[in-house]
């Protein structure tokens, strides 16, 4: 068994890049890039401030790994400092932002990634970085617009990628809950790996039910929000 | 809705005091009956003018809020369940052991952090908690007055609520407050390392971490924040930390059989605490519907506890209370409520 891992940082220091893009990928929620030519492992977070009066908060990158940019997906939390704020960036803002760090890592073994609105992200980040083969992506929204890099994951995986909307419906899409698709769903290989990233209720009732189909919860990898 | 008067610091009571055209002192006197004379309504603060106790009576109400229910288990431990500001519920224990009565608040509605092994996290999040709403857990249940421990330990994470945690421990221990020793409150946290550096700077209460594997891997499945703040590096944190002569940290580590309970664990957990002052808790898991884990037997757990003080670390095991009426550690749970 590995030895628990050595750190010395005490806090991860924040450095400013330079905005080059801020798109609104659907009402409220942004794709903001910046060029950054760091190594990272796709999965991995980052931390993200305007400034040094608030704490910074996690982000997990939304960007392929050999490219000379960055990204993160956010929406915009009504009450919250950071998102109103970043929502009106623009390319030239200077942005802070801390080395990739984390280990919800992506890589090339049999897997299921299973995600609930923004919690696509890291997924999103290992089918950019070359990680989609022999991989299911199943992705849960409210709404048909929330399907973010849609028409580029449904060329690229197609019967693998599977859509869940629970309040609107289309013929290519599963009508519920990612959890309702879990449910009508069997035949789940329990030596595949299955990545979750979303908010803490859908990771815990996702993984109550892959645990309740015979997935051995040491296959179970969860990545929340807090 | 009217805003709460208990729950607000003397900064606050001073500032809305002078807002509403009252002297500053008021503040203070507003303090006094909040906190130190148990008062259930605003025109019972016989001390202020009838002015101010209308222009008061006008915008605040005075925020206590009694429990809609109360559960007694056979050992007489005592869970409570409290209404929330936003309609939503929370649990609050009440553990005695002989002359002692251990409180154990919640801090928020539910929690975030998705641990396998921990009933609330199944409900998720569905709020935080004001400061007035996690005093109140110790000044509206029966035992108040009698409270000799705190600990920050029922729903939810603590240090994912931080400024509000804050505010209840200065309510709690300021002169102007309960004026309660911090060594008789201790906060329990899975190590959100940023806000446990602000804890340990601006608080002076004990600190327990919940370990529960000093393995990065096995962590990782159990408690998905170890992949944003690893055990490794919280433990780095403390180290670095003068913790003084009265000011605790402990470990938390509930035994999982055949998972956590071996004596590579054991040395690990010397190899990793090595140099910090500290105890051990270890804790009997309570099984959790769904939950693929299971408790070892009492000689394991008893093997563990003198495996771990042969190497010099104080561990000890903590007696599980309240297991028939689900207030034992990791079973509080509001999920049938929301």
């Amino acid at each position: 068994m590995a030895k628990a891992a050595e750190y010395s940082r005490a806090e991860i220091p924040l450095f400013s890049v330079k905005v080059t893009q801020n798109v609104e990928l659907s009402p409220g929620v942004f794709l903001i890039s910046w060029m950054s030519q760091l190594h990272f492992i796709p999965g991995q977070v980052v931390k993200i401030a305007i400034d040094r009066l608030q704490p910074p908060r996690i982000y997990s990158v939304c960007s392929g790994n050999s490219g000379d940019r960055m990204s993160i997906i956010f929406n915009i939390k009504e009450d919250g400092y950071l998102t109103p704020r970043l929502a009106r960036f623009i390319a030239g803002d200077v942005l802070l932002v801390s080395a990739p760090y984390g280990s919800f890592h992506g890589d090339h073994r049999p897997a299921y990634w299973i995600a609930t609105g923004t919690g696509i992200s890291p997924f999103y980040s290992m089918f950019q970085s070359g990680l989609s083969d022999q991989k299911v992506l199943i992705h849960g929204v409210s709404y048909l617009n929330q399907f973010y890099f849609e028409e580029e994951l449904d060329w690229a995986l197609g019967n693998k990628y599977i859509r869940c909307c629970s309040r609107e419906s289309d013929e290519r899409v599963f009508s519920g809950r990612v959890t309702d698709y879990l449910l009508a769903t069997n035949n789940f290989p329990p030596d595949y790996k299955y990545y979750l990233c979303g908010k803490s209720l859908m990771v815990v009732e996702v993984r109550d039910l892959l645990i309740s189909k015979g997935i051995p919860y040491e296959n179970i990898f969860a990545e929340i929000y807090f | 809705m009217k805003d709460q008067l208990f729950g607000k610091n003397l900064t606050e009571l001073q500032e809305l005091s002078i807002t509403l055209g009252l002297p500053k002192f008021t503040g203070k006197q507003l303090a006094d009956w909040l906190y130190k004379k148990e008062v259930s309504s605003i025109d019972e603060m016989s001390n202020l003018s009838k002015k101010a106790r209308e222009l008061l009576n006008e915008k605040y109400e005075l925020g206590l809020t009694t429990p809609s229910k109360v559960q007694v288990s056979i050992d007489g431990t005592k869970k409570y369940l409290f209404p929330t500001l936003h309609n939503k519920f929370i649990e609050t224990a009440m553990i005695p052991d002989d002359d002692r009565k251990t409180v154990c608040v919640s801090t928020q509605v539910g929690c975030k952090m998705g641990c396998l092994f921990c009933m609330t996290g199944k409900q998720g999040f569905q709020g935080q908690l004001t400061a007035g709403e996690i005093v109140n857990q110790i000044r509206s249940i029966e035992e108040y007055g009698h409270v000799s421990n705190i600990v920050y330990m029922g729903m939810g994470e603590p240090l994912d609520n931080l400024e509000a945690v804050l505010k209840s421990l200065d309510i709690l221990t300021s002169e102007w407050g309960y004026a309660m020793s911090p060594r008789r409150i201790t906060v329990s946290s899975i190590g959100i390392i940023p806000a446990m550096i602000r804890f340990l700077n601006e608080s002076e209460a004990h600190l327990a971490i919940s370990l529960h594997t000093p393995f990065d891997e096995e962590r990782r499945k159990l408690m998905p924040v170890q992949i944003a703040y690893p055990i490794a590096e919280v433990v780095h944190e403390i180290k670095g930390w003068d913790f003084g002569r009265q000011r605790r940290v402990s470990f938390e580590y509930i035994l999982f059989k055949g998972l956590n309970d071996t004596p590579f664990h054991v040395r690990e957990l010397v190899r990793l605490l090595a140099g910090i002052r500290c105890r051990i808790n270890l804790i009997r898991f309570h099984p959790v519907p769904g939950t693929p884990l299971e408790s070892p037997d009492e000689e394991t757990i008893n093997s563990f506890r003198d495996q771990l003080n042969a190497k010099d670390i104080t561990t000890t095991i903590r007696a599980s209370r309240g297991q028939d009426i689900y207030a034992a550690c990791g079973l509080l749970s509001t999920k049938e409520l929301i």
